[in-house]
């Protein structure tokens, strides 16, 4: 028999690789419940304790002596607005990028595009952050704004950065959409324009919904970039050209000068469990989506 | 004037020859079966008759005239071609919308000022002709994929019908239903007759005999035979047709 022809060795060696295999495979969700855990023993009991003082103010005074303010609000606006915005930007031009490249751009120009927008999304964070402060800033100012580092630069620096997210999920999703529709429709009589936007784009809708929400997970978390280009103006935004500060570039600014183990390095860890918690859902709900495209799908 | 005109086509996929001078026509209101081997060029020839061969690589020589359209000139409007030669695919494919959405899709399409009291009455009618109506009334809002292979079938046909196509282009209709589901599509066909001209293509030599009043035999992108189909069942004159209605080969 095979079997017996492998020495103890070889066969000692399989097992040992198949047990590594196996922690390999465990290892990302017990770095993920460590990361929870860890943020959570930091973070949790403010949250708990200061949470109707967090959420019902606008104020963020976290080093004010002898009464620091702890106030999300602004904070948690900010967020939503750049996050906002940026989708309003990337949302229409990613999806019809998307549907350009599965229905209409020939299989050279194809294969083209999607390498040079996959390397958008090679670009570190930082150097975003560089394009917004000594591009985008003096275009914004050229073009009116008071302050060139606010809320539509942070947005159009993430909606540049998530658009080959947006872009590769999307084509996905439409490519995924069987021949037979675009057959149905097109024997009808309809132009390829039709059949992708009465047929392809509703029977894509849960894998574009997908890539969106991916998208506004990649947005929210994204850091290094939005606290260089929005101003870093703790506000509630009422325009675009208004600076803004999101919850994460509060936490990569400030935790170096917090104290450890204090009030305000503690309220930091706080804002990184709502983070987590808001970046989890989204992508619970993404899984969820998907997931209920293969049970009801056709 | 015939429904259906070919003459000498030719179509070659690359350098292979699909078609090799096919002629035949097919009368108003009439149902032609198109026969043959796997291969043979039967759904070739039907796809020509609303341009679904439209792509690079494929070369067309001949004549080809369908529901008053030159099938072939680069100048026909491929849209209305489509609009008034339907297709009945071989699987069902419902479009993603509802019943009544998919019925109502090539109003959408081509007449979108139609009212609202004219789409139902469409809608109703179409879903009548194809013996729909009674079973989806109640649910003219439900997906057109959640009916049966053979209602979705049914569906594929009805939302051809508010167009008042000319000609009806079916592929191996039924190929993908059950005996149940080939007897009511085979006795949809029978209703259609007289009122629309079908060009069936048929793996089944048996359904060939059921619905068409004339039949085509086609083998190797050659047409072998055409005769009233009770005449090429009984007595083909070419030795190839009689070995393959036989079932000597196919």
């Amino acid at each position: 028999m095979m079997r017996d022809r492998r020495s103890a060795l070889a066969r000692g060696l399989e097992r040992a690789i198949e047990a590594l295999v196996y922690v390999c495979g465990f290892s990302a969700i017990l770095f993920n419940l460590a990361i929870f855990a860890f943020i959570a023993s930091e973070g949790l009991g403010f949250l708990v304790t200061h949470f109707v003082d967090m959420w019902t103010s606008i104020d963020w005074s976290p080093t004010v002596e002898p009464h620091p303010v702890f106030g999300i609000g602004a904070l948690v606006v900010g967020t939503v607005w750049v996050v906002g915005l940026s989708l309003a930007v990337s949302v229409p031009i990613g999806i019809l990028a998307a549907i350009y490249l599965a229905e209409f751009a020939s299989p050279s120009v194809r294969e083209v595009a999607k390498v040079v927008i996959e390397l958008l999304a090679a670009i570190p964070s930082v150097v975003w952050g560089f394009i917004g402060v000594m591009l985008v800033n003096p275009l914004l100012q050229w073009m009116g704004a008071p302050v060139g580092l606010n809320g539509l630069n942070g947005a159009l620096l993430l909606g540049l950065m998530t658009l080959p997210l947006l872009v590769s999920l999307g084509e996905d999703a439409l490519r995924n959409v069987p021949d037979s529709y675009r057959q149905a429709a097109l024997a009808m009589g309809a132009t390829r324009w039709e059949m992708v936007r009465y047929v392809l784009v509703p029977a894509a809708r849960r894998g574009l919904l997908v890539a969106v929400l991916l998208g506004v997970g990649r947005c929210v978390g994204e850091t290094m970039a939005v606290l260089m280009a929005t101003g870093h103006s703790v506000r509630i935004p009422i325009h675009p050209y208004d600076p803004i500060r999101t919850l994460t570039a509060t936490i990569a600014a400030e935790l170096g000068e917090a104290v450890r183990g204090g009030e305000h390095y503690q309220a930091l860890f706080a804002l990184g469990l709502l983070l987590f918690g808001i970046t989890f859902a989204v992508n619970l709900i993404a899984d969820v989506t998907l997931r209920g495209e293969k049970v009801g799908g056709a | 004037m015939n429904a259906v005109d070919v003459r000498e086509l030719s179509l070659w996929y690359g350098t292979f020859q699909a078609l090799d001078r096919v002629s035949m026509s097919v009368k108003l209101g009439e149902i032609v079966a198109l026969i043959g081997p796997s291969g043979c060029g039967k759904s070739t020839l039907l796809r020509c008759m609303n341009r679904m061969n439209d792509m690079p690589g494929v070369r067309i020589t001949g004549g080809l005239d369908v529901g008053g359209y030159n099938a072939l000139s680069p100048q026909t409007d491929v849209l209305q071609l489509r609009r008034d030669v339907g297709m009945v695919f071989q699987r069902p494919n419902p479009l993603p919308m509802s019943v009544r959405e998919n019925v109502l899709f090539g109003l959408k399409l081509h007449a979108p000022a139609t009212s609202a009291a004219d789409r139902e009455v469409a809608l109703e009618s179409a879903l009548r002709e194809v013996a729909l109506w009674d079973q989806v009334k109640d649910a003219l809002d439900r997906p057109g994929e959640h009916l049966s292979l053979e209602g979705r079938q049914k569906l594929c046909i009805a939302r051809l019908l508010p167009l008042k196509p000319r000609v009806l282009l079916m592929d191996e209709p039924c190929s993908a239903l059950d005996p149940e589901g080939i007897a009511a599509v085979e006795e949809l066909m029978a209703r259609l007759r007289g009122r629309y001209t079908l060009v069936v293509v048929t793996h089944n030599m048996q359904q060939a005999r059921r619905v068409s009043d004339t039949s085509m035999f086609l083998y190797m992108g050659e047409m072998v035979e055409i005769a009233p189909t009770a005449d090429l069942f009984t007595s083909p004159r070419d030795e190839r047709t009689s070995r393959y209605v036989e079932g000597r080969f196919g």
